[in-house]
């Protein structure tokens, strides 16, 4: 098995996060790409909104023939660029539709329940995220069709594109608005319990392989839970291939159940690393002794 | 060599840990899911009794599971098993109808209390820009030119005669439908609420963009009570401006305030860190800039209607003070200590 990665690349998005119980939830936050579809998604529904309502109030200025319908427009069309982001993050979901969709949903920081104010100042600033971007953009083209100046515009364009690449510049992935708002956008994790590895060994009519301590003593807890992976994942080469890994080093004859005989090495590997946790001894992987927690 | 043994006794901890607790857990999902799937209210009483109770177990299991147990998928599951209860249990916010409630009893009036200073300083910026504004165009009419944009002057520059711009401030009554001035009232609105949006996040600039804002607000108020003064009719633009101008002016002002507050707190954090002064400062802000955006309506709705239904000057004045009046005093009226807030 290959050196295992650093940690902190594994846990890159993964942050602390206290609960009031005083345990860690062990959060992870969203990807910057993750985000930027979000915020797609959600401008693709708000244009669907804008298309359909128009259609709808045209309809009805049409029948109506008053021009208060225009009105009607003029305030629908604020209330969908403001109002979009702003009231559906105030909703009890914590997140636009767009959001729901990826999987995001916006939590403040300090574990604290979200407010409105936060919910306002953090859609408030799209305004220089986004908006303050997009009309330098068309200004720049608007200048390079009709020949004007340029340079200007294109220098105001690579300013505001601060604020646009802002989440790409610091750890947490915050917005300007997420970082004046004290808040966050988490991965909405959703997972099942798998099947216990260990009982299905356990509960099977057939007898289980018994190992040496050299044997248990290959490997650490990274080890193992890549070999659990490689159980749960279920793929024959895989296994085929660990199985045989863990004999030759074992130095262990092949019994032709490569299943079987991971199923066993993983329950008697895991028993063993735990007995060992209960004392306070834990082996991170096969490279290091077994130490006490500092 | 292999051995092999007839072996019933778990080996493993998450074995002995799961038949003890799985059935909690389970019961705590299936509460979660139909909530994540159809709101609290779908879920009966009872179920929302024990779900308190269900979390702080299933948070244990997660503790315990962390020190005892190294099957992974275990710890993750009840890792996003308690994350879901958290959201559902602290991360939800009170309901819109109290939400609302108490933005307008408390929440807004005592973030724009909070602003009085950097509200002053919008006010006094306001005032300097149109005094500046003022005295420059007294003294040479051209420089009307270079702070009006054409657009908005329509007419009523330096070289208008009195008698048109009289024209501008008492005619539309005459001769406007009710829904064409609605329509005026709703563009007037939405414009004037995005540019108070707009000003607010500006302020994340270190302030200078807002105060620029700020200034040139109070040059084109300058130059355009000039141009009416200038005519001897002073008294009558003035009173044409302040029915709505009151409320729409000191909107504007408070949400530059707030972006000056966001400024100044990145800029200058204090005691706290830059990025807690920033959180704090941010949020109650924000709250103040979100109430300007009714102040606006409000504003939008007294321009477009009543300004062009009330030519009377006095009639105005007073509309436009009465206004003032009552914003001071819902903005700046004591309140009592919070309920249960120490004293």
């Amino acid at each position: 098995m290959a050196r295992p990665p650093s940690r902190s690349s594994i846990a890159g998005l993964r942050r602390r996060f206290i609960t009031p119980e005083g345990v860690d939830l062990n959060i992870e936050l969203g990807t910057a790409g993750a985000r930027a579809g979000a915020f797609l998604l959600d401008g693709v529904l708000m244009l669907g909104v804008l298309i359909l309502a128009s259609i709808a109030i045209g309809l009805m200025a049409f029948a109506s023939q008053s021009i208060l319908m225009i009105g009607l427009w003029i305030v629908g069309f604020f209330i969908l660029r403001n109002g979009w982001f702003t009231l559906f993050e105030m909703g009890a979901r914590g997140a636009t539709p767009g959001k729901r969709i990826v999987g995001l949903r916006v939590v403040a920081r300090d574990g604290a329940r979200l407010t409105g104010g936060a919910v306002i100042a953090r859609n408030a600033m799209r305004e220089i995220e986004i908006f303050l971007p997009l009309s330098y953009f068309f200004a720049s083209l608007g200048a390079m069709f009709t020949g004007g100046d340029v340079l200007l515009p294109l220098l105001a364009l690579g300013w505001s594109m601060i604020f646009l690449f802002f989440p790409l510049f610091n750890r947490d992935r915050l917005r300007v608005g997420d970082l004046l708002a004290g808040t966050w956008v988490v991965h909405r994790a959703r997972a099942q319990l798998g099947h216990d590895l260990a009982a299905s060994a356990a509960q099977s009519t057939r007898p289980r392989r018994v190992f040496t301590d050299a044997q248990l003593d290959l490997y650490g807890v990274y080890e193992l839970q890549t070999l659990e992976d490689v159980l749960r994942g279920g793929q024959t080469d895989a296994i085929v291939t660990v199985a045989a890994a863990i004999r030759r080093k074992g130095d262990m004859p092949d019994d032709g159940d490569d299943y079987g005989f991971l199923s066993d090495y993983y329950a008697a590997l895991c028993g063993r690393l735990e007995r060992g946790m209960m004392v306070g001894l834990r082996r991170e992987d096969k490279y290091s002794k077994a130490t006490r927690a500092a | 060599m292999t051995a092999y043994v007839e072996a019933r006794t778990p080996l493993v901890n998450a074995t002995r840990f799961r038949a003890a607790h799985e059935a909690d857990w389970d019961q705590l999902d299936k509460i979660l899911t139909l909530i994540e799937k159809r709101g609290v209210r779908a879920v009966p009483d009872q179920q929302l009794l024990v779900l308190p109770l269900l979390y702080r177990a299933a948070l244990s299991s997660l503790s315990v599971a962390r020190e005892t147990s190294l099957d992974r998928a275990l710890i993750t599951y009840l890792e996003q098993l308690c994350t879901r209860a958290y959201f559902q249990i602290y991360g939800v916010p009170t309901s819109p109808m109290k939400q609302l409630a108490h933005f307008f009893a408390r929440g807004w009036p005592e973030a724009v209390q909070a602003l009085w200073k950097e509200t002053l300083v919008s006010f006094l910026l306001t005032v300097a820009g149109a005094l500046v504004a003022y005295l420059m165009i007294a003294h040479d009419p051209s420089w009307y030119y270079a702070m009006i944009p054409d657009g908005m002057a329509q007419g009523r520059d330096p070289t208008a005669s009195a008698e048109l711009l009289r024209q501008t401030l008492y005619d539309g009554g005459k001769d406007a439908q009710q829904s064409a001035l609605a329509l005026f009232a709703s563009f007037l609105f939405t414009h004037n609420a995005q540019i108070a949006i707009f000003s607010f996040a500006l302020g994340f600039m270190f302030c200078v963009p807002t105060a620029g804002l700020i200034v040139y607000n109070g040059l084109m108020l300058g130059a355009m009570i000039e141009v009416f003064a200038s005519k001897g009719l002073g008294y009558n633009f003035i009173g044409w401006l302040m029915i709505h101008g009151t409320t729409e002016l000191f909107a504007i002002m408070i949400s530059g305030a707030a972006g000056f507050r966001i400024g100044l707190a990145i800029a200058f954090p204090g005691r706290l860190s830059r990025t807690d002064a920033a959180v704090a400062a941010g949020r109650s802000a924000a709250t103040a800039m979100g109430g300007t955006v009714v102040m606006l309506a409000v504003a939008g709705l007294l321009e477009g209607i009543g300004r062009q239904t009330i030519t009377n000057d006095e009639l105005r004045y007073a509309i436009g003070l009465v206004m003032l009046a009552g914003w001071l005093l819902y903005f700046y009226m004591p309140r009592g200590k919070r309920d249960g807030a120490p004293a």
